[in-house]
């Protein structure tokens, strides 16, 4: 008994010194690089998609409610935060047409949660009548609410709110922050996003190894078997939802502050389903998956596959056949490979194991390349 | 009165081109329980075939062979990304389906290059006519009768035919027809295929209307065309056919008292409405899940 709990003690203690020095490694990589290299735009994005990819993840993936309405929700959180943070100065030059009617600012982290407690609830409204369908008709509905919601971002009448379909931009960013300046951290912009993000995650991970999380799975196993053994279907699918919809109006709001001006006619079904192919190469029901896919993700299509889109690729020089869209058929063609033949994904529904990864480095990598630095760099996918 | 007779004209119209898309995603649903997301690219690819094909060859092959072309893809799409995963989870076909969809616009993203394509005139199609002095395309008037047509040889096909009983057969239970003989993949390519050849005519139909097609062009109608399906009651083509119709009428309806912003929204707020009031559709049956 005694040995157990040092066992898990010593278990724990591992992951925390893993993901300190995960972080630490972060923030040494935000601090040395300028805030335009590619490699902060990467970890950026990748960031803001892990939790948005985690937070579809927790529907999708943990209580088998097959929703595609992430899109939405994103919208409603993006929406929000810029809204609400935007300075008097700045409405001047954005609602420039029709005139604000929001008159007063809140500091950014406000503006953050406000942006997650929105999109909760209305995925609280909305979970009334559609999470009691099945499947696909859930899939189909949800789908049908996020166009409702972009419908009504657009509306006229919400002109002096929403400002239309015209952009909104000039609300609050990390990258102005004067908190930090005159210190190392003066340039850190990566790091707020990191700091955001892991909280959130934690979050979710306290929640899914909850009593909550172990009912999310019981349903996704088997609903009536879930039903019998006295959990509460509705209660729990709602509680579900909503908690994916929290984190998808954060993630929402984060990639607003990413891209520095929102429009609604990006948060189209084209970008549900962006994110669901995510979680999918990731593994459906793993969290850590979906993390290590999105940074995956976008480092290919931000980064390593640009040269299929600019003329060369890995030395080969066809600008013919290396134009502008190659990339993502490219990708798309991967999507489909890992679909039909690697179903389960990169991780399956495992998540991260210490034990696995430092095997694999020190047994595996060393025998296959006995050179130190290639393991660093294979260090760097992991992550 | 020309006014509402135009937009009246319009929808009917409008509901008889979602009709043809319509019929596609109701009979693969009927049969593999599965929303063929990758439909509505279909239907828009149809549109690209005609533009590419009647630059090269005029308009009288270039039908034709669009038809034929369309009809492949939606095939091999069948054997290629669904026959694999028809013993796995239903989710994982669906994601499948989604998984086509993209690929299929991105394909279609860098062989155009992002730019709007122009349709090109179908002279049959795009002359236009005078009716009760409100002026229209031909297709307008056009399209409900062609829908008919179409409508009524596809239902004594399927209720006269020998493939049309398998079709009923597999649609009533898949597993119980595959043991009385039924070779369920033919019965389950015909449908694509049947599905292809009326999204094919319905993109021409569509397309000359609107005059251009985008990669995402096929998106926003296929959607529509699925609500229909699930309106009507899905698995019923008479179900899709009406529900069509209701939905491109109600639809112009709501453009001309100016609320054109809501016209989508409107569609899925009667999906959600008539999912949650009677689930099976208009003209669906009930079903009953097992334990």
């Amino acid at each position: 008994m005694e040995n157990a709990k040092k066992k898990s003690l010593i278990k724990s203690l591992k992951y925390a010194i893993f993901f300190v020095l995960l972080f630490a490694a972060l923030v040494i990589i935000d601090v040395k690089n300028p805030s335009y290299s590619m490699i902060i735009t990467v970890l950026k994005k990748g960031t803001v998609y892990a939790l948005i990819a985690v937070s579809m993840n927790i529907l999708n993936g943990f209580t088998g409610l097959f929703s595609l309405g992430q899109a939405g929700f994103m919208l409603l959180g993006a929406y929000t935060y810029a809204v609400l943070t935007m300075t008097n100065e700045a409405r001047e030059a954005v609602y420039y047409l029709s005139g604000y009617s929001v008159t007063f600012t809140l500091p950014w982290y406000v503006g953050l949660i406000l942006a997650g407690a929105v999109a909760a609830f209305f995925a609280f409204l909305i979970g009334l009548p559609v999470l009691k369908l099945k499947s696909d008709y859930l899939a189909i509905a949800t789908l049908g609410f996020a166009e409702i919601l972009r419908a009504f971002s657009q509306w006229a009448k919400l002109e002096k709110i929403t400002n239309g379909s015209i952009q909104l931009r000039d609300y609050p960013t990390f990258s102005k922050s004067s908190l930090l300046e005159g210190t190392v951290f003066e340039n850190a912009s990566l790091t707020p996003y990191v700091l955001i993000v892991s909280l959130c995650l934690l979050l979710i991970v306290l929640m899914i190894n909850s009593t909550y999380g172990r009912a999310f799975k019981a349903i996704r196993d088997d609903e009536i078997a879930a039903e019998a053994m006295g959990i509460n279907l509705a209660h729990h699918k709602r509680l579900s939802f909503i908690t994916s919809s929290f984190f998808a109006g954060i993630g929402g709001a984060l990639l607003a502050i990413y891209q520095s001006s929102i429009t609604a006619s990006q948060f189209k079904s084209s970008t549900t389903y962006e994110i669901l192919l995510i979680v999918v190469i990731g593994g459906i029901g793993s969290i850590t998956g979906s993390v290590l896919a999105s940074y995956l993700y976008i480092a290919c299509s931000e980064w390593w596959l640009r040269g299929l889109d600019s003329g060369s690729f890995l030395g080969l020089n066809l600008p013919n056949v290396f134009r502008s869209g190659f990339r993502m058929v490219v990708f798309s063609v991967i999507i489909m490979v890992i679909v039909l033949f690697f179903r389960k994904g990169i991780m399956g529904e495992r998540e991260l194991n210490l034990d696995r990864v430092g095997w694999f480095f020190t047994k595996i990598l060393p025998s296959l390349f006995k050179k130190k630095n290639k393991a660093e760099s294979g260090k760097e996918a992991v992550k | 009165m020309e006014s509402i007779l135009a937009y009246l004209l319009a929808g009917i119209s409008y509901g008889g081109q979602l009709a043809l898309i319509a019929i596609g995603y109701t009979m693969v649903y009927g049969i593999l329980r599965l929303i063929n997301f990758a439909h509505s690219d279909v239907f828009m690819v149809a549109g690209l075939f005609v533009i590419y094909l009647q630059t090269a060859v005029g308009f009288y092959v270039a039908i034709p062979a669009a038809i034929i072309l369309t009809v492949v893809l939606a095939f091999s799409i069948e054997k290629l990304a669904y026959k694999p995963l028809r013993s796995a989870p239903r989710m994982s076909v669906m994601i499948s389906a989604i998984g086509v969809s993209y690929l299929i616009q991105n394909v279609a993203m860098y062989i155009t290059g992002g730019l709007p394509k122009v349709y090109p005139d179908i002279p049959l199609f795009t002359e236009s006519v005078e009716i009760f002095g409100a002026s229209t395309k031909r297709v307008t008037l056009l399209t409900p009768v062609l829908v008919i047509v179409l409508v009524v040889a596809l239902v004594l096909l399927i209720n006269k035919t020998k493939i049309g009983m398998a079709m009923r057969a597999s649609s009533v239970d898949f597993e119980t027809a595959r043991l009385m003989g039924i070779k369920i993949n033919n019965v389950i390519s015909m449908t694509f295929i049947i599905g292809a050849v009326l999204a094919a005519i319905g993109s021409m139909l569509y397309f000359s209307n609107y005059n251009s097609i985008s990669p995402t062009s096929g998106a926003m109608p296929g959607l529509k065309a699925f609500v229909a399906a699930v309106f009507g009651g899905i698995g019923s083509i008479p179900g899709a056919v009406v529900g069509a119709f209701i939905i491109g009428i109600c639809e112009n309806l709501l453009k001309m008292v100016g609320l054109t912003e809501f016209s989508d929204a409107f569609t899925f707020a009667l999906l959600i409405f008539i999912l949650v009031v009677k689930p099976t559709g208009l003209f669906g049956e009930k079903q009953y899940d097992k334990v």
